[in-house]
């Protein structure tokens, strides 16, 4: 029951919204839709953790630890950023950037978006993990053009039609997955059901399955923001509003990346070979190289950031890539501490670029000396995502190139040299705005620093102990992927 | 009697292959709508013959979905929208049209190449036509590719779904009906807000030329 309430409730608020949105407590209905939805998802995920994997309604829904935790991550997310907006927003507008009805656009596509995110997340049927995907990128679509300016509408044209036409790959792997399923399953048996074809994996054909899982991995690769699928993602999150950057950065990046692991779980069973690690292995590292030198480049501040979250999703895909349960345990607390690292520094961005007016760097100096909650947020935000001890993500980005340097060993020199760069190239940007001189006007109202801090208190605590019971869960779920 | 059926099935196949050569080549972008309607009707065509001479149910909803879809409903939105857009009839390529009929001629023989091994998988009476739907995706896309227009763009996007399904019925008998109304209604769905964003666009810039779209990008 308490999983139907957890994806009708961003549903009806949806709706909802896109009746209210325009009213001057939209806001506040907003946070609490998301709040419902992340109570929905704690009673889940305690339900899920008592009683093992579950399927529900007929088996078109699953719900196993790999993905409940991001479930839950994705609703814990989605509120934190709901508080977030409701001043941002609310400021956007006194600015003149937006006008009611676009605000009550953005309310209701922004729950909609939570709907197909978790619908993504929790749907056990691979076509419909297909078409929840594409829901989210069309709730997005009108997100990112929301200012409506010339660079914005650019963005979203681009976003709209790179990942249209990447997950239309995905749709020709999943027809070829179909393809090779209803051999084994027949047309009734529920061919596509991820369980079903979990279940059987061994015995699909595997030139169709190879085929299938290179289309699956482009397509759904093109959404994850693998290099050289990338080119809408720096553009989508640099125009966008910033809370949207964070849900795009923070929670659709680790979706997209989730659903490629569900079908390279289906590939490793069908080929017998090491293919799709491999493939996810060159497209990882090759994400990671090029975000890092592309870094040092940047003038936006929020394209910095947005590069910055190319490179660690190719961190993860490289992880995941090279599996078996350290790596895939690496992988699943890295997914976990960047999207938490990464929304908080979009949080703390956002307000800074409202401070300064303008998202250029070379602008915004002295966030400490005017506001220092939002300068001390960024900096810890910073060095938190760049992978200072003893925040997660040191932990998570060290397990991973430790077994790097077993099982890979070619590759850790990569990954250390692009680690350098994105440090060097990040800090000594981020270090100016923080620190120096300014002289900056207060914003109208009070900036929402809670949800940075509890994201970083979060992060900082994953680094230094991870609670048992959070530890065996990804074990278990980290098990599963092999 | 099902041979009849399988080389109606092929006929049909070959004129989608036709239709999309002569998207590929159509300069006026009423004509390219009512080629994608052709496109469409072919489609719907082919997949209630597979539903007679298999008798799969669900692929009769199939049809009806492509027929109400694709034939009557986003032909009808693209005509609505280019009449109050004001479109020019002309449309430029970025290259011309001879250098693109020959690379999608390189195109169709690299798509039957990739299809043989897994058609001679295939069990069902189309099996022959995954190739055909393989090629009609690439040259959908390489449609995309060559033109400068935001609405063109978009008839190739649609194009390829077009060949997207095409692939599903001939080598899957399509694919199960949830999966199918999803994808229509999220094809749908994203015609409607492609419709606002064209205004959009128009607005800002006086032309639908994407051309216009390049200001993004790294220096």
């Amino acid at each position: 029951m308490e999983f139907f309430i957890l994806l009708g409730i961003p549903l009806l608020g949806g709706l909802v919204l896109a009746l209210t949105g325009h009213t001057r407590r939209a806001a506040e209905y907003n946070a609490i839709f998301s709040l419902l939805t992340l109570i929905a998802a704690g009673v889940l995920t305690t339900h899920i953790v008592n009683r093992g994997p579950q399927l529900f309604f007929q088996e078109q829904f699953f719900v196993d630890p790999l993905n409940v935790f991001l479930v839950a991550l994705t609703a814990l997310v989605g509120f934190t950023t709901s508080l977030f907006s409701r001043p941002y927003m609310r400021i956007e507008h006194d600015h003149g950037r937006l006008t009611v009805g676009r605000l009550r656009l953005y309310h209701s596509m922004f729950q909609m978006f939570m709907f197909t995110m978790l619908l993504a997340l929790t749907t056990n049927n691979m076509g419909i993990l297909w078409v929840a995907m594409e829901a989210a990128t069309l709730t997005t679509v009108l997100l990112v053009s929301l200012y409506r300016t010339t660079a914005s509408l650019e963005a979203a044209w681009k976003y709209f039609i790179l990942c249209g036409v990447g997950i239309a790959q995905a749709l020709f792997g999943t027809i070829l997955l179909y393809f090779a399923a209803e051999k084994v399953l027949g047309h009734e048996g529920g061919a596509l059901l991820w369980t079903h074809l979990n279940a059987v994996k061994g015995t699909l054909e595997p030139t169709v399955m190879s085929l299938a899982f290179v289309f699956l991995l482009v397509g759904y690769g093109t959404k994850v923001g693998l290099v050289p699928l990338h080119n809408w993602l720096p553009d989508a999150h640099a125009e966008g509003p910033t809370p949207v950057s964070a849900v795009l950065s923070g929670l659709l990046l680790n979706v997209a990346l989730y659903a490629v692991v569900r079908c390279k779980v289906l590939a490793d069973g069908a080929l017998h070979s090491n293919l799709a690690g491999l493939l996810m292995m060159g497209f990882g590292l090759l994400s990671v190289v090029v975000a890092a030198l592309f870094l040092s480049r940047q003038k936006d501040i929020k394209r910095m950031f947005a590069y910055s979250s190319i490179e660690h999703m190719g961190i993860v895909t490289f992880a995941f890539g090279m599996g078996g349960p350290v790596a895939s345990f690496a992988g699943l607390l890295h997914m976990t501490v960047h999207s938490l690292t990464k929304s908080a520094i979009f949080f703390a961005v956002g307000h800074a670029t409202q401070k300064s007016g303008t998202q250029l760097m070379e602008h915004i100096r002295g966030l400490l000396k005017i506001s220092p909650t939002i300068g001390w947020g960024l900096m810890l935000g910073t060095l938190a995502i760049l992978g200072m001890p003893p925040f997660g993500v040191f932990a998570s980005e060290f397990l991973i190139l430790t077994t790097a340097m077993k099982q890979q060993p070619w590759a850790t020199p990569f990954l250390l040299a692009a680690l350098g760069v994105a440090f060097a190239a990040i800090f000594g940007k981020v270090q100016p705005m923080v620190f120096g001189e300014s002289n900056l006007p207060t914003l109208p109202h009070r900036p929402a620093m809670l949800p940075v801090f509890v994201h970083l208190a979060l992060v900082l605590m994953l680094g230094l102990w991870i609670p048992p019971y959070l530890a065996g869960w990804y074990q278990q779920a980290a098990r599963f992927i092999g | 009697m099902s041979s009849y059926y399988g080389q109606i099935i092929n006929l049909l196949a070959a004129v989608l292959l036709l239709l999309s050569f002569a998207m590929l080549g159509q300069r006026r972008i009423l004509s390219l709508i009512n080629l994608f309607m052709a496109q469409g009707a072919v489609l719907c065509a082919s997949t209630a013959i597979v539903a007679l001479t298999t008798g799969q149910k669900h692929l009769y909803w199939s049809a009806l979905i492509t027929l109400v879809l694709k034939v009557l409903l986003l032909p009808a939105i693209l005509h609505r929208l280019i009449r109050r857009l004001n479109v020019k009839w002309d449309i430029e390529t970025l290259i011309n049209i001879p250098t693109t009929m020959l690379i999608g001629i390189v195109l169709v023989i690299f798509s039957f190449n990739l299809a043989l091994p897994i058609s001679e998988l295939a069990g069902t009476v189309t099996r022959s036509t995954l190739g055909i739907a393989m090629a009609a995706v690439m040259l959908a896309f390489l449609m995309m590719i060559t033109r400068s227009k935001a609405v063109p763009q978009v008839i190739g996007f649609l194009s390829m779904e077009n060949g997207l399904f095409f692939a599903a019925t001939s080598a899957t008998y399509g694919m199960p009906m949830v999966v199918e109304l999803g994808i229509a209604l999220d094809v749908l769905v994203g015609m409607v807000i492609l419709g606002v964003f064209f205004f959009q666009i128009r607005e800002q810039f006086d032309s639908l030329d994407i051309r216009n779209l390049e200001q993004l990008k790294e220096d």
